[in-house]
């Protein structure tokens, strides 16, 4: 069969799929002829690849630093196997700008292959974002072995809170912007059979968004766990809002302490946490839960999206690697006020955030600090950062409250370049 | 998202049933008319530019519904779209146009002179007078599934028609991306500016892409007649004035659509318009004329009339706030208008517009009176 872009058809090839069109419904009739043969012959094909490059001036994302009118030309016509298109992959930067300050990607994947077919662009993107990882050249490490964290218990009177998260894709099914609505039920069955398997302190139970009691719904809303429709346009100019609440659910264990979403940005986000310090059980939780996760479905036949290069595929290109946000709420009120703490933050490869999470502000000296790297590291890299950092940080509130001088720590070496 | 005929063949290799909406808690006329084994039928199918059944009716899926407003549910992508699913949208269009067959024809009347009357609304309570329509440039799909180039292209045609008017139609395009702050504010002040849609009835089906690329406002210098470009339609067309003269108003929209044709046909493109559909729009509840006419008239008496409601249906009108469509009344002030669109022509639903506000400024001015309205209560138009 023919090439399936209809963006950029011939006259000869619309004529095949008028005929087609009309044998599909039957008698056109007189006055569905007249509509089809008028439509034929005003204006040619759709328009020339030049006339379709979007107008990127005020942009301020990633695709818009690399989206190069040649690459575009290169790749519009381009589609995965599933039909995935470039413009629909970059329909969410084009419809937000982005801000002066916050360099959002830009960009999604709408499926594994996504990440092969748009290559060109998606590649240099993901090293601008990834601190300079180059994927056609760099083997990403995998590494779910928690025994390895060490001093990953932190001092309660400073750390509230700790939590680890990521993503995982069940492979053979589109992500959040392009899966049809049978992929997306596929994807729930998929990962609640699973979850279903889970035992001991994983034992859990699914709530389905669709058929959540009141009751429920409040309780989940209590516990800060329940996810709502997105509203940030970054996320439904992408299409992943299609269909809502279809599909989508909570998985969480009954001690309220592993919690998996499911089709809300990705298939799905695993959250382990806990309050207080002990970020070492809270990754070892982690890791167990989701090998337990990994195992039942591989005895169903199914696996997660994972390749050598990329590590886990994830829907934002953000999220390749490990997917991994390691991170604590932590008191910090005199740090908070020293002029060094960004530059203390920046060398530790730490960011901040508010508590409220991305795009808040922080109360009362409370942080949420995590780390800020995904790629090209693995998991117990990244706690261990996280692990090593928040000590540091602690270490300064302790000084400070005692009335010493702090050190801003040595800039690590450069990751890859 | 307009994905296209190869995104769709993915969904082949699952069974209807499973790609089937769950349409349980949808009150649309979608929802209405889609049942299982209609999306059975319809679903592999695509118009010649890839615009699918999941495409149409992704809006009606996304947006439930109000269990009092009846939504429409579903959008064309292109002029294509009606006849390829007519299985689904001719019930559609059944339904939410009063009864309309797909054996009726639609008559198209923009002569305006056969309009008697309306140039006498009181003005003491008729406060302005305003007639709207839209126009789908033939050739182009429409805003759920154009490209950027197609966009494109069709305001560049318009803004190439637009130029051309001359006389009390002379005036001025303003692209909404290349917009001074001062040229905003002053839109902003005339009520003439549109904003990106914030309605996730519009979103949902994917009219907001790369906004604000190619879409624009031109006004005449009088500031009596507006054209929108590339909103919700390829083209909307008000023409408006203060006060009652809506025979002013509906002349100067027939003269200014009738140009704005002529110019785009001397550039070898036609409205999209055939003769069981009238003039062929995104949204199937536009179909026909397109055409709301309507005043902004005090009646607060009126208002709180119990015959207020049946006075209107039976004058085929229906009202609105002052702020458009969901908005609620202020000071006993309405937005009268017609109901119809499809089914009656251009001067037809004027005449209803001027006819029946006239009545309603009559009954106004009784019940002011403590007079009683029963003898002119009117009968089912």
């Amino acid at each position: 069969k023919r090439s399936s872009i209809t963006r950029r058809v011939s006259l000869t090839e619309r004529l095949h799929l008028l005929l087609q069109c009309e044998y599909h419904s039957g008698t056109a009739g007189d006055v569905g002829l007249e509509i089809i043969l008028w439509s034929f012959l005003s204006v040619g094909p759709r328009s020339p690849q030049s006339a379709d490059y979007p107008d990127l001036r005020k942009h301020n994302n990633c695709m818009a630093s690399s989206l190069t009118p040649a690459i575009y030309a290169k790749l519009c016509d381009k589609a995965t196997p599933n039909g995935y298109t470039l413009d629909l992959a970059i329909q969410t930067g084009v419809d937000n700008p982005g801000h002066p300050f916050i360099k959002t990607v830009g960009m999604v994947a709408g499926d594994e292959e996504s990440y092969e077919v748009f290559s060109d662009l998606l590649d240099p993107i993901i090293k601008e974002r990834h601190n300079g990882y180059d994927p056609s050249t760099m083997k990403h490490p995998t590494d779910l072995d928690a025994s390895k964290i060490h001093s990953g218990n932190f001092d309660p009177r400073y750390v509230l809170s700790s939590r680890v998260r990521t993503g995982r894709s069940i492979r053979g099914l589109s992500l959040p912007p392009a899966c049809t609505r049978a992929e997306r039920r596929e994807v729930e069955r998929v990962v609640v059979d699973a979850l279903a398997g889970l035992h001991g302190d994983l034992d859990g139970k699914y709530y389905s968004l669709t058929q959540m009691t009141d009751g429920e719904q409040q309780q989940l809303i209590d516990d800060h766990f329940l996810f709502d429709k997105p509203v940030s346009p970054l996320l439904t100019c992408a299409g992943m809002a299609r269909d809502w609440p279809d599909a989508r659910g909570i998985w969480h264990n009954n001690e309220k302490t592993f919690l998996v979403w499911v089709n809300e940005e990705d298939h799905t986000r695993v959250i382990s946490m806990e309050k207080g310090g002990n970020m070492k059980r809270v990754f070892e939780r982690f890791c167990k839960g989701l090998l337990e996760v990994e195992r039942l479905i591989q005895e169903r036949g199914w696996e997660f999206m994972w390749n050598e290069r990329l590590g886990y595929v994830l829907t934002c290109p953000s999220n390749l690697g490990t997917g991994l946000r390691a991170g604590v709420h932590v008191k910090l009120p005199l740090l908070s006020k020293d002029p060094r703490l960004s530059k203390i933050l920046d060398n530790l490869r730490l960011q901040k955030r508010g508590t409220g999470g991305v795009d808040t502000a922080a109360v009362g000296g409370v942080f949420d600090i995590s780390n800020l790297d995904r790629l090209g590291l693995s998991e117990v890299q990244l706690v261990q950062t996280v692990v090593d950092g928040v000590n540091y940080l602690i270490e300064c509130e302790k000084r400070l409250e005692k009335g010493q001088d702090i050190k801003v720590p040595p800039p690590p070496l450069k990751q890859f370049k | 998202m307009p994905f296209g005929d190869a995104h769709n063949q993915v969904k082949m290799k699952f069974s209807s049933e499973e790609e089937y909406p769950d349409l349980s808690k949808h009150n649309n006329h979608m929802s209405k008319v889609l049942t299982a084994a209609l999306y059975e039928r319809l679903r592999s199918k695509q118009t010649p530019s890839g615009f699918t059944l999941d495409d149409i009716i992704q809006t009606g899926v996304d947006n439930p519904g109000h269990p009092f407003i009846m939504t429409v549910g579903c959008v064309a992508g292109d002029e294509e779209t009606y006849e390829v699913f007519k299985e689904l949208l001719d019930p559609v269009i059944e339904d939410r146009h009063g009864g309309y067959k797909p054996s009726d024809k639609h008559k198209t009347d923009l002569t305006s002179s056969n309009l008697k009357g309306g140039d006498d609304l009181d003005p003491d309570y008729v406060l302005s007078s305003r007639v709207r329509t839209g126009r789908s440039v033939r050739g182009f799909c429409l805003p759920p599934h154009c490209s950027r180039g197609e966009r494109r292209a069709v305001e560049k045609l318009s803004i190439e028609a637009l130029a051309s008017l001359s006389g009390d139609l002379n005036g001025k395009y303003y692209a909404l991306k290349n917009m001074t702050d001062a040229e905003q504010q002053q839109l902003i002040d005339d009520h003439f500016l549109f904003d990106k849609p914030v309605s996730p009835l519009l979103l949902s089906s994917g009219m907001g892409r790369d906004w604000p690329d190619a879409r624009g406002i031109w006004h005449n210098d009088n500031k009596t007649f507006l054209v929108w470009v590339n909103e919700e339609d390829h083209l909307r067309v008000i023409s408006m004035q203060k006060g009652g003269n809506m025979k002013e108003v509906f002349n100067r929209f027939c003269t200014g659509l009738t140009k704005i044709e002529t110019l785009f046909k001397e550039r070898n493109h036609a409205f999209m318009w055939n003769e069981h559909l009238g003039y062929v729009l995104t949204c199937p509840s536009n179909l026909g004329t397109g055409l709301r006419a309507g005043v902004h008239v005090k009646l607060p008496n009126m208002s709180k009339n119990a015959k207020f409601e049946e006075v209107l249906k039976k004058l085929r009108l229906q009202k609105r706030g002052t702020g458009g469509v969901d908005t609620a009344a202020v000071g006993g002030v309405f937005d009268i208008s017609n109901a119809d669109r499809l089914g009656f022509s251009e001067v037809e639903l004027v005449q209803m517009v001027v006819d029946g506000v006239k009545l309603l400024v009559e009954m106004e001015k009784k019940l002011e009176k403590g007079q009683s309205i029963d003898d002119i209560m009117p009968a089912q138009k």
